[in-house]
């Protein structure tokens, strides 16, 4: 009985200590990349962003920094990470006690940034903004490097109406109602269908809240129903693919020169694998490689030369699976 | 059982029916469907059809209840003797399922999250995610039984760590499963027209059939719900049993999980299995078990599960719009736990009982 006990709370205790020591070791991996070391010439960056586990993008997106912002191309990086505001500006008040020379933010909440960008700028800290907005004065940032979620919906909706189809009878799968990738991908769409209500008839329009199981469950549905269609107009990649197991099991052909167009975003790279072999017709992209446009604002700011403009929006491409080669897949895949 | 005596010999049939706790989710059942059956009887046709690999399969709007239900459905019956022992709930069963399946996929991928043959027999895949929902299982478990923290709070910790440990085992990386055979557990099986997912939920009813009716798990479960301290005084273990009960529900989680990523093929550890939770105590409590634990119906929760993915069924059918379809299912929702509360049930009883004895007086007059 005593024994047993004991066993238990050693177990729970050991489990306990494994998670924490798992913790303990991303910390002390993203720690060791900042290091106290920084030499003269290294320009010094303080970078906050969202949870790399919290999707692919983000993974991807963490990786880009990561290595743009390596020692090698003279910088001292330190990286802090989370889903919440205060964490975020508790971070940002760290490095700005640290003396940045460029604090890097993808703010988790668009609000409440004001008093501490002001910091920043009392103390000569270089603010830009990248992946997403927030509500703050311009004067506040240098730049910001954003995607356009509305640009990503008009390239997918004009290479759909680019396909010439005699009607469009499209299901249409949602993400997260209300987010800035679902406003976006859904306006052009709407707008789309609106304008020209002879030819094109949205059968289906439904969250699935990114997940691919509950894609599967609404397109079953439409099936089920017996209705027609031949757009599956899916608002990432992960719902396209449970859209696609639901028209498998219903033996109803997908893809190049098919009876259903499938069409998704994101770019991951499985995803652009599905294109290459015909499987799917488009994906739009949403680019995480942000480092580029950063590296280029900071490079004209050391410089002391004057941006065009605060709001950059980033080249994002949508790709056809007629054209797309596995060049495409390497680079773009994320 | 003061009740029974109170009760005249011959009891009325709707006093005898609102007793039965089965009775609620049955009863929404049958109204879900004659909702259906009146708005539009071709919701219950059934066809059968060949897939893409030429197999016959059935398919229809009942086929997607009893196959998308699966998960649900198993991970009820864990949640049930959860809720019947510790008399709390595991909120953490998504997580749980996201740990699960990424570390099923770990083991079928090995190191290559793309390789294109199984590193490893999809059984010991399944065996590994068992063992790992299991432990977890009983983290959760000692923390509610050794350690006394409130169920909520206890599973807490992992419902909020979940995710993120099921990232770290694939490293970040979203495997993908190329080989096919392993598709066929979250949909068909080669020449058999019935989703696998519904025989899979099959099979554990049976064996949780078989369990509560030749062992005592079903009594002990109950008495240490009822009263810790009695048990103990009539030589229950209570803590052992509370553990042992997050111990099952990892179980019925690992199974869950493996129907999940078998589905599809491949794992977003983010969003999969997402809010099951919530859905999973909803079952329990549409089957008109006490959520403070104590006595429970197995059977009951398991319908109760089915209730709940014919209502969003029948939602997506009725193409309710999307942002709106939560405010949907929760005024059905209030409507069926409302009904199935004790009180309410008992109230229904005694109005029944009037009835009957008002005509019955009416008959003798």
């Amino acid at each position: 009985m005593k024994m047993k006990k004991l066993l238990a709370v050693l177990s729970s205790a050991v489990l306990c200590a494994a998670m924490l020591s798992a913790c303990g070791d991303s910390d002390s991996s993203s720690g060791s990349k900042s290091g106290g070391k920084s030499s003269g010439d290294l320009i010094k960056v303080g970078i906050i962003n969202n949870d790399p586990n919290e999707s692919g993008y983000r993974t991807a997106n963490d990786k880009d920094l990561k290595e743009a912002f390596s020692e090698k191309n003279g910088f001292d990086a330190s990286f802090a990470y989370s889903l919440k505001n205060d964490e975020q500006i508790t971070a940002a008040q760290k490095f700005i006690q640290d003396e940045v020379d460029y604090l890097l933010l993808s703010a988790a909440d668009t609000a409440g940034w004001d008093s501490v960008l002001k910091e920043a700028q009392d103390a000569g800290v270089r603010v830009i903004l990248f992946d997403r907005t927030i509500d703050a004065d311009e004067s506040l940032y240098e730049a910001s490097i954003v995607s356009d979620m509305e640009k990503e919906g008009d390239t997918a909706v004009e290479w759909l109406k680019g396909q010439n189809l005699d009607s469009y009878k499209v299901i249409h799968i949602q993400g997260v109602m209300g987010s800035a990738a679902q406003k976006g991908r859904s306006g052009a769409l709407d707008e789309a269908a609106a304008a020209d209500s002879s030819k094109w008839e949205i059968v289906a329009q439904q969250t699935a809240e990114w997940n691919a199981e509950k894609a599967q469950q609404i397109v079953q549905s439409v099936i089920d129903q017996g209705k027609e269609f031949n757009v599956i107009y899916a608002e990432n990649d992960d719902m396209a693919k449970g859209a696609v197991a639901a028209l498998d099991k219903a033996n109803i052909s997908h893809g190049v020169g098919k009876d259903v167009i499938v069409m998704g975003f994101d770019c991951n790279k499985w995803a652009l694998e599905e294109l290459l072999a015909q499987n799917w017709n488009y994906d739009g992209q949403c680019n995480p490689f942000q480092s580029s446009y950063i590296l280029d604002v900071i490079d004209k700011l050391e410089n002391d030369e004057k941006l065009d403009k605060k709001v950059i929006v980033m080249d994002e491409k949508g790709f056809d699976a007629s054209t797309i080669t596995q060049d495409d897949v390497d680079k773009y895949g994320i | 059982m003061p009740n029974k005596k109170a009760m005249p010999p011959k009891t009325p049939l709707w006093a005898r029916l609102t007793k039965h706790q089965i009775i609620i989710p049955i009863a929404a059942l049958l109204l879900l469907a004659l909702f259906n059956l009146i708005a539009d009887p071709s919701f219950f046709k059934i066809t059968l059809k060949d897939n893409s690999n030429g197999d016959p399969v059935l398919s229809g709007n009942l086929i997607s209840i009893i196959d998308n239900g699966s998960e649900l459905a198993i991970l009820a019956l864990g949640m049930t003797l959860v809720t019947a022992a510790s008399g709390g709930q595991d909120i953490s069963v998504g997580a749980a399922i996201a740990i699960s399946g990424s570390v099923m996929l770990r083991v079928l991928c090995g190191s290559d999250s793309r390789s294109e043959t199984l590193q490893a027999p999809i059984i010991v895949a399944f065996l590994m995610a068992c063992l790992v929902s299991m432990a977890f299982g009983a983290f959760n478990g000692s923390l509610v039984a050794f350690f006394k923290i409130q169920p909520m709070v206890a599973t807490l910790i992992l419902f909020t760590a979940g995710r993120s440990i099921a990232a770290w085992i694939n490293n970040n990386e979203l495997p993908i499963v190329k080989d096919e055979s392993f598709a066929y557990f979250g949909n068909y099986i080669p020449g058999i027209p019935i989703p696998t997912p519904f025989l899979i939920a099959i099979a554990c009813f049976i064996i949780t059939w078989l369990i509560m009716k030749f062992t005592n798990l079903s009594l002990y479960v109950q008495s240490v719900g009822i009263n810790e301290k009695t048990s103990r005084l009539n030589g229950l273990n209570p803590e052992f049993i509370k553990l042992m009960t997050y111990v099952l529900l990892g179980l019925c989680v690992a199974v869950a999980a493996f129907i999940k990523v078998s589905r599809i093929s491949t794992i977003n550890y983010s969003v999969v299995a997402k809010d099951i939770e919530m859905d999973a105590i909803l079952a329990v409590a549409l089957g008109g078990n006490a959520l403070s634990g104590g006595r429970f119906s197995m059977g009951a929760s398991v319908l109760g599960a089915y209730v709940i993915q014919f209502l969003t069924t029948t939602l997506y059918k009725f193409e309710v719009n999307a942002a709106a379809l939560p405010a949907y299912k929760a005024v059905v929702v209030i409507i069926l736990v409302v009904l199935s509360a004790p009180t309410v049930r008992e109230k229904l009883s005694r109005l029944g009982k009037k009835l009957h004895k008002n005509k019955a007086a009416a008959e003798t007059a």
